[in-house]
């Protein structure tokens, strides 16, 4: 890729030193005509990704990450996006595959994306209301009522949380344990935090 | 319907055979289990195999796979349920006439398996009643087999199968003259 025309054009990207593909800090204001001029002028013309991320003690606190592959170098470039007031700038009128991504990353982070056309959860129901791979959210879930209320009041079934506690299915590495299989780490649990 | 020495006769009675209501009506409903695929994840794959020649469901009489639940009376539900599908499961199960089964297929539907998590019911019975459930993530056919001759095994020793009911509970059976 040529990273000088970037630079050039876009003054105000940082360049993060990427170990395994050219990496680059982008603000939310110039990510649109960043994306553009990669797709268009250095044919960056597939979204292979975008995913929220959520980084617990810095500011802003979540922020986007897209993946930019392009099918004519066959290289890669990655775009770190900064989310300042839980916003970023929708991508998908350049890149149409962005739309689902970026409902996931709405539903899961609760990162808003301006100008999306159609901005709804689409892993969890409507009206959910917690964003789940917020680092502040337990593994185990929080009990919330059914999306039905009608099934809820036959059935008596509410979202319940499910902890990890002796829970299923943790393979041990090495050796097999004789015990019934739990959680990895026992020293915590969803009542009891980790120190 | 063994012939037995008392109680009947043949050359009296000709071809007749004496047994017990229940018995016939369970023994005909136990040979043809309609079944309706609840696929929600790999599971139903194996649930496909199984209709499948090489496994072939229709050998015990419960091949009649439906797509709608007004023509369905055993709902097997294969793969993973989540709190948002677990309410279009509850209202199908609903829409099922009676008597109605469900079999939960797999370590998913019977106990959530290894989906631990704020998205997925920890089993299907928390929502509807199970009469049979099958381990395995997922269960090979024959596992499904075995599971739907249990099934079969069960409806046959139901009992009080001419009384008509409702949501699981007995109404009065009304005669219309």
């Amino acid at each position: 890729m040529d990273a000088a025309a970037l630079t050039a054009r876009f003054p105000s990207v940082r360049d993060l030193a990427g170990k395994d593909m050219p990496a680059y800090e982008v603000a939310g204001s110039d990510l649109l005509a960043v994306v553009k001029h990669l797709r268009d002028e250095q044919s960056f013309d597939l979204l292979a990704d975008l995913c929220g991320v959520e980084w617990k003690d810095r500011t802003p606190r979540f922020g986007v990450v897209l993946h930019l592959l392009s099918t004519a170098s066959k290289e890669y470039v990655r775009l770190h996006v900064p989310a300042v007031d839980d916003r970023v700038p929708s991508v998908s009128s350049l890149h149409p595959g962005a739309n689902w991504h970026e409902r996931e990353a709405y539903d899961m982070f609760g990162i808003r994306f301006d100008g999306h056309p159609d901005l709804r959860r689409i892993l969890m129901w409507d009206g959910y209301p917690y964003h789940p791979l917020r680092k502040d959210f337990p593994l185990a879930g929080i009990e919330v009522p059914l999306p039905a209320a009608d099934v809820a009041a036959v059935t008596g079934q509410a979202v319940e949380p499910a902890p990890m506690m002796g829970g299923p299915f943790v393979s041990h590495g090495g050796h097999m344990s004789e015990g019934e299989p739990a959680a990895l780490d026992q020293s915590w649990t969803e009542e009891r935090p980790k120190s | 319907m063994v012939k037995t020495d008392f109680g009947y006769n043949s050359k009296v009675e000709g071809e007749v055979i004496v047994t017990r209501a229940d018995a016939v009506v369970n023994w005909v409903r136990s040979h043809s289990v309609w079944p309706m695929p609840m696929g929600l994840a790999c599971c139903a794959i194996e649930l496909m195999a199984a209709g499948g020649s090489r496994f072939d469901i229709s050998r015990f009489g419960m091949e009649v796979m439906r797509f709608s639940p007004r023509q369905a009376d055993c709902m097997i539900v294969a793969g993973t349920v989540t709190y948002k599908m677990a309410e279009v499961v509850r209202r199908i199960y609903d829409q099922m006439a009676e008597p109605k089964w469900v079999v939960a297929m797999g370590a998913c539907a019977s106990s959530g398996g290894m989906y631990r998590s704020y998205a997925t019911l920890q089993g299907v019975d928390n929502i509807v009643p199970v009469d049979v459930y099958i381990s395995g993530c997922p269960p090979r056919p024959e596992a499904l087999l075995d599971g739907m001759m249990l099934l079969q095994e069960k409806i046959r020793k139901e009992g009080g199968s001419l009384r008509r009911t409702f949501k699981g509970r007995v109404v009065e059976t009304k005669v219309v003259s």
